[in-house]
Formats: structure tokens, sequence, C-alpha cells
């Protein structure tokens, strides 16, 4: 996340008007679009990294070619700022067609530059016949993107939300607000921790603390220069510093990453864990990373939650085929698929009262895992603050505490 | 005949070429020197931004520090060592151990031991809650202390081994048993004796070694993502955050970062000498000052003690990833896990084939190349009569003594800058770097020691210098040969950064596994990729052990040649 103020600076002086829609792939008309899809072959450029995304997307793929004639390809990424420098390379190279990727997985930052310097296509999602299904009103985090109104410019297909988990049998009643768990920390010095900025979850610790203890949260939808930086944040550098010292290690080591920090909670050095899968505890237990008496809750007053989107670049070859690809990924069949905690456990972005009763039903049979929450009870989405007071929030934490004697 | 005579000059260029090219493309940048990047003219931003980050005082204290007291450590160890039990069955049995204990990788090392040492590690499991009454883990700082403790015995622990082998072949020269014998019956004690008489003669030729394990101690990296601090790290790790990062504009930072690193190496180096120097001074009044016995059995336990600390400390860490590979839920504080299982092998095993070929193919044709270059130079040298002299022994530890932070990110910059991109040969090539001096430290002794006299033999017999090499020479050093291959083998699939920055991050061995799955702390995952990339260190020096007597199991004569 933190890696892209520089990249947008330099998309922002490239920045050129976004090329107009007057090709034949036209969404609204979903029958012709299908007829145009068959056949094409989709580069689907998605992070990597992990087993159970890289065998999700690829039933994804053999679905669409098995209904639609659509070939996809997964191009592994290491990190998403690869697939956008490389739509930025083509652009300066003069390559407006026939580009080497046809959709994106991509959220936050990366959509925000892109979308700025007019390297994406559309828009086109919300003129996709399953666009009906999507929960819009209760999940915000789906037309905004840190921020950013996506306009139709990407479609979502993943929900992500803070939640924090611990283990029952030493902690029964865990904190629920921010200076509930300073009191509960020094009450039991060294049982908690979390990732060391800039991770990109210990920065998500940072915002959520931010948004508890902010004097009016709803700044945090501004860039951090429009609103007055010190004075929003002094009451977090107040808690982190009644808290570091109580921290596990008194603040002189932290986990490098969340899954460092359940190894943590695994080998019982820390009571209470920060994460951003409501599902990861229960896959957790299920793989026997984790005892089965760790649980899941959230913060009263909410946590933040994002959403994963897809988006097509300006200059995509098989735009049809991507929006049958991306059409699809919001079908109810696609979104159970991805909700069940044994393949992916990501949640959906579906408003289940908008679904036929034998769609629902698909969601209401999945067994989440002993350790996540409900939809109901997850409580509502937060929306990620401005990317600025990430990039902001990172460079003062190390200051202060990330070179500490 | 003429690309053999040619052999020397060409090894030199493949192996200071890409040292040298690399710390020119690290000096540029850290001027303000990079035009891809926009940097057009000289300048000192990029000395003033180092400068402002507010963690360099402590990651240089860092640095400086974990590497003497390291060095130090493994230098003192093996001293001791050798000094009260060379020639007793204690050495023999290191000895044995001494190829596996070198063929482990220093990740995996160091994953084992933090393993072993952490407050919910695997010592005090074995020792919870009986002993210590603890059914929780104690909050205690041992891991990624800000002193650097645990990251300076990963670095003793794995240098140990290393320090031993260089000893093990210094010392003929230094004709201990005469020496012994003199001080022996001057009355003087085994390690007082050896200390005295023998040691001078020992150090004066472990000397390069000991500088190679001096730099290396101060810049590594993998060891120090593992067991080193983080608030702030060292600054070799700093370098290669920024190196990595996507935000262009930090290599800048970088590169005068890793300038820095290497003048810290070079007056840690001048430090070490003024010490030699010093040492030498108090030694010799204390040699000449008649004092027999220095309290004998003390420093006896001490050599035995610390050498088997290390030993075992790598041993158990390995078996104890060994044991994560396999285990179902295994929480605090128990010493076994719940279950046993293969689970962990059939879920992430599969995911390794494609580092693991990556891994194989990157050491076989560094290995390759470095044999060839190796074979070509001691042949050469063999018959044009070419003396190597004690400079070309430097030449050969150059690569070893520059930090590998201050020329990789150079040679990345410059592989960038030339439009040849990250690849395979980029990667090759910064390997072949630290192999080939590995490969020609291995085989260089053995292949002098050949006695010529069989080339004479087999010329009178009518055979021409090609086929003596192939038919007579080769045969009979096989058994070093294959270990020289086994040893650069091993130096290639450890080789972490000149993975990381030629490759630009894209090429993925199980070395850049295990490090990215050490930030990822499921030891399953770990366990699982520890064991392979030991297994492929492993394979190779069963192999050079095995094979000569397969080979030559009908010719007794041949067996145990070299």
């Amino acid at each position: 996340m933190r890696r892209f103020a520089p990249l947008a600076v330099t998309l922002g002086l490239l920045a050129s008007p976004a090329p107009s829609s007057d090709l034949a792939s036209d969404p609204a008309d979903w029958p012709a679009l299908l007829a145009e899809a068959e056949g094409q072959t989709v580069y689907w450029n998605a992070w990597g990294g992990a087993a159970a995304t890289n065998d999700f997307i690829r039933w994804a793929a053999n679905e669409v070619g098995d209904r639609y004639g659509v070939t996809v390809e997964h191009v592994k990424l290491a990190d998403t700022a690869d697939a956008v420098s490389r739509v930025l390379a083509e652009k300066t190279a003069g390559k407006d067609t026939g580009g080497a990727i046809d959709l994106i997985w991509i959220n936050g930052p990366n959509f925000a530059a892109m979308k700025e310097a007019g390297l994406l296509y559309g828009p086109w999602a919300w003129d996709l016949p399953n666009w009906r299904y999507v929960d819009t009103e209760g999940k915000p985090a789906v037309t905004a993107d840190f921020t950013v109104p996506t306009e139709g410019f990407e479609a979502p297909w993943a929900m992500a939300q803070v939640v924090f988990y611990h283990d029952t049998a030493r902690l029964a009643e865990p904190p629920k607000t921010m200076p509930a768990l300073l009191d509960w920390a020094r009450a039991h010095p060294g049982r908690f921790t979390y990732p060391q900025p800039p991770d990109f979850l210990g920065t998500t610790f940072l915002k959520q603390a931010l948004y508890e203890l902010a004097p009016a949260p709803s700044v945090l939808q501004k860039p951090t220069d429009e609103a007055d930086y010190a004075a929003v944040t002094a009451p977090l550098w107040a808690f982190l510093d009644e808290l570091t010292p109580h921290l596990w290690r008194q603040g002189r080591a932290y986990p490098q990453s969340g899954p460092q920090q359940l190894q943590l909670m695994a080998d019982g050095e820390i009571d209470l864990a920060i994460s951003f899968s409501p599902g990861e505890a229960s896959t957790a237990i299920s793989n026997g990373q984790l005892p089965d008496t760790v649980r899941t809750f959230v913060l009263e007053g909410g946590t933040i939650g994002n959403a994963s989107f897809v988006a097509i670049p300006y200059n995509a070859s098989a735009r049809a085929g991507a929006m049958v690809l991306a059409n699809f990924l919001l079908s109810p069949e696609a979104q159970a698929q991805a909700q069940d905690p044994d393949i992916l456990g990501y949640g959906t972005v579906l408003a289940m009262d908008k679904l036929a009763p034998g769609d629902r039903a698909r969601f209401e049979a999945l067994d989440l895992g002993i350790a996540t929450l409900s939809p109901a009870e997850l409580g509502p989405a937060l929306p990620e603050p401005h990317p600025s007071w990430a990039t902001r929030l990172e460079a003062d934490w190390i200051a202060r505490y990330g070179v500490a004697p | 005949m003429r690309p053999l005579r040619a052999a020397p000059a060409l090894t030199l260029v493949l192996m200071l070429g890409p040292v040298l090219a690399g710390l020119a493309g690290t000096l540029g940048p850290a001027l303000g020197v990079l035009p891809a990047l926009g940097g057009h003219a000289l300048s000192l931003e990029p000395a003033r931004a180092l400068a402002a980050w507010p963690g360099l005082p402590r990651a240089i204290g860092l640095s400086v520090g974990t590497g003497l007291a390291a060095t130090l450590i493994a230098l003192g160890t093996v001293t001791l060592f050798a000094a009260g039990w060379s020639g007793t069955r204690a050495m023999a049995l290191l000895e044995r151990l001494l190829a596996p204990l070198l063929a482990v990788p220093h990740v995996a090392a160091a994953l084992g031991l933090a393993f072993l040492i952490a407050p919910s590690g695997w010592i005090l499991r074995a020792l919870s809650p009986w002993a210590t009454g603890w059914q929780r883990p104690p909050d205690l700082l041992i891991l990624q202390d800000p002193m650097g403790l645990a990251m300076i015995a990963g670095l003793a622990a794995k240098e140990i081994p290393f320090l031993v082998l260089m000893t093990l072949a210094a010392l003929p020269q230094a004709a201990p048993a005469r020496r012994l014998t003199i001080a022996r019956a001057l009355g003087y004690g085994r390690t007082t004796g050896w200390l005295k008489a023998v040691f001078p003669a020992v150090y004066a030729q472990i000397r390069l070694p000991v500088y190679a394990v001096l730099a290396y101690s101060m810049s590594a990296v993998d060891v120090a993502i593992v067991l080193g601090p983080s608030t702030p790290p060292p600054l070799s790790v700093q370098v290669v955050r920024w190196m990595s990062d996507p935000d262009l504009s930090l290599r800048f930072q970088a590169a005068a970062g890793a300038v820095l690193q290497l003048g810290l190496v070079l007056a840690a180096l001048g430090l070490w000498r003024l010490g030699e120097l010093a040492a030498a001074r108090l030694g010799r009044r204390w040699a000449e000052g008649g004092a027999r016995r220095l309290a004998e059995p003390v420093l006896r336990a001490a050599g035995l003690g610390l050498a088997a600390l290390a030993a075992a400390a790598v041993i158990l860490g390995l078996a104890g990833l060994a044991l994560w590979s396999v285990a179902g839920f295994w929480g605090f504080p128990d010493a076994l896990p719940d279950g046993i299982g293969l689970r962990s092998w059939a879920r992430h095993g599969p995911a390794l084939i494609v580092p693991a070929r990556e891994t194989l193919l990157l050491a076989g044709l560094a290995t390759a190349l470095a044999l060839a270059l190796t074979l070509a130079c001691l042949e050469a040298e063999h018959r044009f009569g070419l003396a190597p002299g004690s400079r070309s022994l430097w030449l050969l530890y150059l690569p070893l003594l520059v930090p590998q932070v201050a020329f990789l990110p150079g040679l990345q910059t410059l592989a960038l800058s030339l439009g040849a991109g990250t690849g395979r040969g980029t990667v090759v090539l910064a390997h072949l770097v630290f192999v080939l001096p590995y490969v020609f430290l291995a085989l260089s002794a053995p292949w002098r020691a050949w006695d010529p006299r069989h080339a004479t033999v087999a010329a009178a017999l009518g055979a021409g210098p090609g086929r003596i090499f192939r038919n007579v020479r080769l045969p009979m050093l096989l058994a070093p040969v294959l270990t020289a291959t086994a040893v650069g083998f091993a130096v290639s699939v450890g080789q972490y950064l000149p993975t990381l920055l030629p490759g630009g991050g894209r090429i993925r061995t199980l070395t850049t596994e295990a490090v990215a799955l050490a930030a990822g702390g499921d030891r399953r995952i770990i366990g699982v990729t520890v064991l392979v990339q030991t297994v492929l260190v492993a394979a190779p020096f069963a192999l050079a052990l095995a094979a000569p007597r397969l080979i030559y199991r009908h010719r007794r004569g041949m067996r145990g040649a070299g």
C-alpha cells in the first residue's frame, strides 16, 4: 500500500483523459457481449501468493471456460504494482490496443493511481447482469475504494474486514474498545502485539485505532493535507505511548507479519491478535495452526472493511471476455464458493435479500467454521481512510517506535 | 592450448568483474548518478537522506558489534578446541560431523536455532512446566533482541565449522606434532603449548578465512532477518529493504547505505589487523614469559563445550524443524506435538517443486562453470609452470571480503540500466562469484599435491597432456573433485542476496522461499522448505563420499586416492 505514493506521483504526471468507450464490448447488450467473448483468452493478473486463492482462480477459470468458451490464464503476480507498471509502460510506448493484461485484481491506491492516469477501461461494472445482487447499501466499500469512487471502473468480488481473534482458554472476555484494550494490556503485560508497520496489517491496526481515537473520524476520508494531521493523530500517539511498554517484549520487538503473529498466538505468547480476514481463525484451526478454543470478535463502533476488485486496463485485448469473467465472479455460485472457509473464506459482496431463495440457500448451507462471525455479528464496515493517512502514519510510527533504543 | 593459457585471466574477469562492476554500480547512485531514475548530476543528497534516517546510529552499531563479536567467538572456540583436542577422538568425531554441519544452509541453521531458543521454543518446552513452572512462555526478549545476541550466536555457530575446516587444512603445514612435542618436552601443558607454539603458525594461514568470516558476519542479511533485531535492523538488512522497495527513489539511499557498509567492513578489517598486531605483541611476551600451564582443564573444557554447543545447536535446530514439518497442533508447553502426519508435506511439498528446480538449475550451472574454470586454471598452472603467488589468494578472497550488499545492488542497477533486465544469467554470474572461490579453495590443495611423476610415467607410455588429464589425473583425483563440486553446490544453494537482487525478486529458490517464509512464521511450511533445502545440499556430499567407492569398487588402489 505505502509503496504506491511514488507511482501515484509518476502516474499523475502522465495523466490524461480516460479513453472513450466506443467499442462494441457493451455489457448492456449482454447476449452480444457473450458472443463477442467466445473464443477469447483473458490474461488475469492476480496476486499468486497463496495456494487457496490460486485454487479458487483455477476453479473460476475452468467454469468460465466450460460455460462461455472463454479461456482464462492466471498471471501470478508477486505485487500488483508489477501489473500497473506494465500498463504504464505500454501506454508510454504508445501501445494503446492489444495490451498484455485483460483483467487485474486490484484495490485501493493501485486503483486510484490507474483511474487518475486514465489507464482503465470503463465504466462497465454497473452494467453487468449480476451487479443487481451487489449490496451497494450495506457495503459502501463496493462503490468507493479507499475513498475513491469506483464509478463502475472496477467490479468488486470479495470483502475483507478487520477482526480480532483471541484464545478463550486464556482470555474469556476480550476488550472491545481501544481504551479497554489499553486497560487490559496494563493488567496483562506482554500478552498483546501487532505486526510491525509498515507491514500492511500493522498499519491497519494504526488506522483502526485512529478511527476510534480521532476526535472526528470523518476527516479520515479526506487527504491528510486537508486536515489538521497533528491534532487528529495526537490521541493515537498518546494511546500508543501508553500501550507500548505493555506490549509483547515491551515493544522492543514486533512480529514481522500477520502469519508470524498467528504463530505467536499458537505458541501461547500472545492472547489477542488482529486480522483482516474474518475467516482466518477458522481456517487456521482446521489446519492445526491454532487451538480450537480460538474465537473471533469485532470492536464496538465497527471495524475497517474493504473490497477486492477486478479492473480492465484501457488497452486490454479481451474486454468482452474479461467482463464475462468479472460477471461470473459476482454470481451467487462463485461468491458462495469463495465464502466457503475450506476454499477461500472471503466475505461476499452480495446482499442476501436480493438473492433468489435457491441462491440464498447456498450461503445458508455454508459452515463458516467455529471461529467465524456471521455477517450480522461482524457489524458495519468502516470505510478505509484516504491512502495519504497510511503513508504518514507509517513514517511517524517508524520514527517514534520503529528505531527505538 | 591457447584457451587453457587464458583460463586464469578469464576466471579472474568472471570473478572480479561482477564485483568491480557492482561496486561501480553502487557508487554511482550513492553519489546521485543513476540516469535511468533521473539522477544526472553528482549530489550528496543520498548520503544526506541516509544520515536523516533515525535508525542509522544503532544500525551501524549492530553491524559492527555483531560482526566483531561473532568472529571473536568463532575464532576463540575453534582455537581453544584445536588447542585442547587436536589428535583426539573428540576431534575425529567433529571432523566427521563437519560436512553435514557445513552443508546446513545459513537460513536453515538460523531458523532452527530460532525455534530452539525462543521463549516458546523447544528448550523451554522440554523444561516446562516441570522445571520452570511456566504454563505460558515467559515474556523474554531472546530473539530479535536489540543487542543482537541471538544473531551473534547464530552467526558464530555457523562459522565455527567453517573455521574448523580451514584450521584442519592449515594444520599439516604448521607441523603441529613436532612443535607440540618440543613444547611438551619443555614442560608446557597441552593447551598452553599448542597456543604458544602452534597457533601463530596456524593463524598466519587462516587469516584470510577469518577476514571473510568477519566481513560476512557484519553484512549477513538472511541470518539477521531471522534472528536479528528489527527496531531498527542491522544496516545490511535496511539496505536490502530500501533496495527492494518499489519506491525506486529509495535506490539512491540504499546505494549510499551500501557504500557505508563497505566502509564499515574495511574499518573493521583494519581494526582487526590492529588487534592482530597488539595480540602478537602481547602473545610474544606471554610466550616468552615461560608460563607452563594456564588453567589447562578449564580451557580444554571450554573448547570442547563451545564446539559441542555450536554443533548441537545446528543439529537440534534442524531436528526441531523436521519435527514441525510433520507436526499436528503443537502448543506450549508440550515437548512433542499432539500428532504426527504427512499433511504439511502433502499440502506444501508440491509448491516447492518449482523453486527446487530453480535451485538445482542455478547451483548446477554455477558449479559446473566454477569447476570448469578451476580445473582449467589448475591445469594451466601445472602445464605452464605458473606459480601461484600469495597475491592470487587475496584476489580469490576478494569477493568474500567485499560485503554482498555493497556490490550486488550495483550489479542489479547496472543490469537494469544496460537493459539486460534481471534474469537467470545475471543470477548465475552472481552465484559464480561466490561459488568459484570455494571450489578453488577446496580443490587446489589436493590437485597441487598430486605427484607429477604419474604424468611423467603416462607421458613415457605415449599419452599426450589431454589424455593424461582425462585418463590419469582426473580419475585419480575424483574424490576431491566431487567434494569440491558438493561444496560449490552447497554454496550456491545457500545464496540469498545473490539470488534476490540480481534476479529482481523474480527468481525464487528454496533459500529465498525460506527467508520469505521466516517472515511468515508458519513453522510447518518452514520445516518442509528447510528440510528439502538441506537434503538438496547434503545429497551431493553423500554422493561425493559414495561415488568413488562405487566407481572404483574393482580397483582397490583407486579407492581413497587423493
